[in-house]
């Protein structure tokens, strides 16, 4: 994919945004990270590969807006076990890039590494993170999200924080 | 005779209403059990459809073991293990794909996908013929398939397949009932969900009817599911021992109660009419609307497939206290619009992040951390003990929150772990 020109404005507000979103996740901010996302999103985790076809094959996650506001809803009961107490999590996030502009949607792409502490011990997650981003009157808002963990093609501990 | 049964008998750490323990932490008890369960009973590897093709393969596991998977030309089904019969490489490196050969990437030995020994470089290093007669792939000795299933046994006698499923054989009829086909597709991939726990944890977990209101309560109450009242103390639902360590958390009450075609699933027949009428077609509308009333099993087949509905799990120990719970989502071959929900639906419920099994899978790592602690040393399965009975097959029974499943699996663990002492 070759560069596009370079807009500094729209690059530092695709990097706020991408930062903001990691933070409201390792501080398990839920409605704030709720809002961040359009009204038809789509958030995906695929397994298995990167290159799979989410409606023929298993997914680790892939939500639609409803279940993404039911996956929140279950973290904020207090009773979703995997996540209470909440993991601790501090996550890294780089190589922001503007990979495409096409007026109406931004595709960003970005690399993080992720240390989640639970009692379990402590485990890292890696991978790349592809979003779609739509500017709005209210700023950008995630129209897709798309995590490629580097490992998704092999056993894997539980993934309950929001990743 | 391992060290277990030389310090303690398994009649003093399995009693009928608790277990040590020690069983779930102590690695000797890990090793005897390698031997004695997974290196000698029938335990599932795959699935047909997961190799379609001729020369497809795949690889699986029997316990911690790899097992390759493969269909050779004439269609019949392989399991073969993964070391090159030369000095112990790994000769297939793919986690799947379609080849009538696997080559040795150390000195280029070359095995055909049934096993046998096609050839190696540099022939006039050996003696010719025999050599090569000999030196096929390790298989796995018995090999039986049932209804699509593929099962294997590291023991070269023993019960058959169906001796060792015995009733609980019915559970895979009415599975594969609920495919207007006939048949089912697995292969939607399975998630690999890892845990740092037993795997007796998850056999035990999978047919406990007393834990889905505590455990998923979270999830109950925002997705206004139906699930808990199906485990709770009104419930008709009943807890079965099918038998030779196979158990079940037979719905069937509830949903005949109930009355609603396809109320197992929380959907209508109007949400899915391609797959009801296929339904209709393959079995008459009566038949049909029996099997959408009974919906789809609920059984652990001992000691490593469990069957939950639109869900297929697989449990593979790799160590005393790690476990991989493998998922994927049941598909009845040729029904799309049931398929794409049951996929959905699935991929929701289950694996690292699922509405359920997230946490389910934080229950069995605290008991492992748990059990740990020096006092009690017991861990107590009476439950319903008072109220078991017996049903008009002869199977022991209980109320849908009772433990009639556990003590099941573990009367059965310890004649298996007796036998092989
Ligand atoms: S180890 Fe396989 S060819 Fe030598
Ligand atoms: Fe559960």
């Amino acid at each position: 994919m070759s560069a596009l020109p370079l807009n500094l404005d729209r690059l530092l507000e695709v990097q706020q945004f991408v930062y903001r979103e990691a933070r409201l996740q390792d501080e398990h901010d839920y409605d704030g990270w709720e809002a961040l996302w359009a009204d038809d999103a789509t958030y995906w985790v695929p397994a298995n590969g990167d290159a799979i076809d989410p409606t023929r094959e298993m997914s680790i996650i892939f939500d639609n807006r409803s279940r993404i506001a039911t996956r929140v809803k279950q973290l904020k009961t207090g009773k979703r076990h995997a996540q209470a107490p909440p993991s601790r999590t501090r996550r890294v996030v780089s190589n922001v890039e503007l990979l495409a502009d096409d007026g109406e949607e931004l595709l960003v792409g970005a690399n993080f590494a992720v240390y989640e502490s639970r009692e379990r011990g402590l485990t890292v997650w890696a991978g790349r993170s592809t979003y779609r981003l739509r500017p709005t009157g209210d700023g950008l808002l995630m129209a897709y999200k798309k995590v490629e963990l580097v490992d998704n093609d092999r056993a894997i501990y539980t993934l309950a924080f929001l990743i | 005779m391992s060290t277990v049964d030389a310090t303690i008998g398994w009649d003093r750490l399995i009693e009928h209403d608790r277990v040590h323990g020690s069983l779930y932490t102590d690695p000797a008890v890990y090793e005897a059990e390698l031997e004695r369960i997974w290196y000698r009973t029938w335990v599932f590897v795959g699935h047909v459809s997961e190799v379609p093709e001729p020369n497809d393969y795949v690889v699986k596991s029997i316990g911690p073991q790899p097992v390759i998977m493969s269909r050779d030309k004439q269609g019949e089904i392989h399991l073969l293990l993964n070391r090159c019969t030369h000095r112990a490489n790994l000769v297939c490196d793919a986690a799947r794909g379609n080849s009538s050969a696997f080559r040795c990437p150390y000195h280029g030995w070359t095995f055909s996908n049934t096993g046998r020994l096609l050839g190696y470089p540099f022939n006039s290093g050996y003696d010719g013929r025999e050599a090569k007669r000999e030196l096929g792939l390790g298989r796995v000795p018995r090999v039986e398939i049932y209804r699509g299933f593929v099962f294997g046994s590291f023991a070269d006698d023993g019960p058959t397949l169906l001796e060792h499923l015995g009733d609980a054989r019915e559970a895979l009829d009415r599975l594969v009932a609920l495919s207007p086909s006939g048949e089912l597709d697995l292969s939607a991939g399975w998630l690999q969900h890892k845990v740092k726990a037993n795997w007796k944890m998850l056999v035990e977990n999978e047919t406990d009817g007393y834990h889905p209101q505590f455990v998923h309560s979270s999830i109950f109450s925002v997705a206004k599911s139906g699930i808990g009242d199906l485990y709770g103390e009104e419930s008709t639902a009943l807890s079965r021992d099918l038998g030779n360590g196979h158990t079940e958390n037979d719905l069937r009450p509830e949903f005949r109660r109930i009355d609603q075609p396809l109320g197992w699933f929380g959907t209508t027949p109007d949400r899915v009419p391609g797959y009801v009428a296929q339904l209709e077609a393959a079995n008459g509308a009566e038949k049909a609307r029996e099997l959408m009333i009974d919906g789809s099993p609920h059984v652990m087949l001992f000691p490593n497939l469990f069957i939950a509905e639109i869900q297929l799990f697989v449990i593979q120990p790799l160590a005393v206290d790690e476990t991989v719970q493998h998922v994927t989502a049941v598909q009845y071959k040729g029904s799309p619009d049931m398929n794409r929900r049951m996929l959905q639906q699935t991929i929701g419920s289950v694996g690292p992040a699922g509405f359920l099994l997230a946490d389910d899978s934080e229950m069995y790592e605290r008991n492992q951390r748990g059990v740990h602690a020096r006092s009690p040393e017991w861990v107590v399965l009476k439950r319903g003990t008072h109220r078991e009975r017996l049903d008009e097959n002869g199977h022991v029974v209980g109320d849908a929150t009772d433990e009639v499943p556990q003590r099941a699996i573990w009367k059965h663990y310890r004649s298996l772990m007796e036998a092989g002492s």
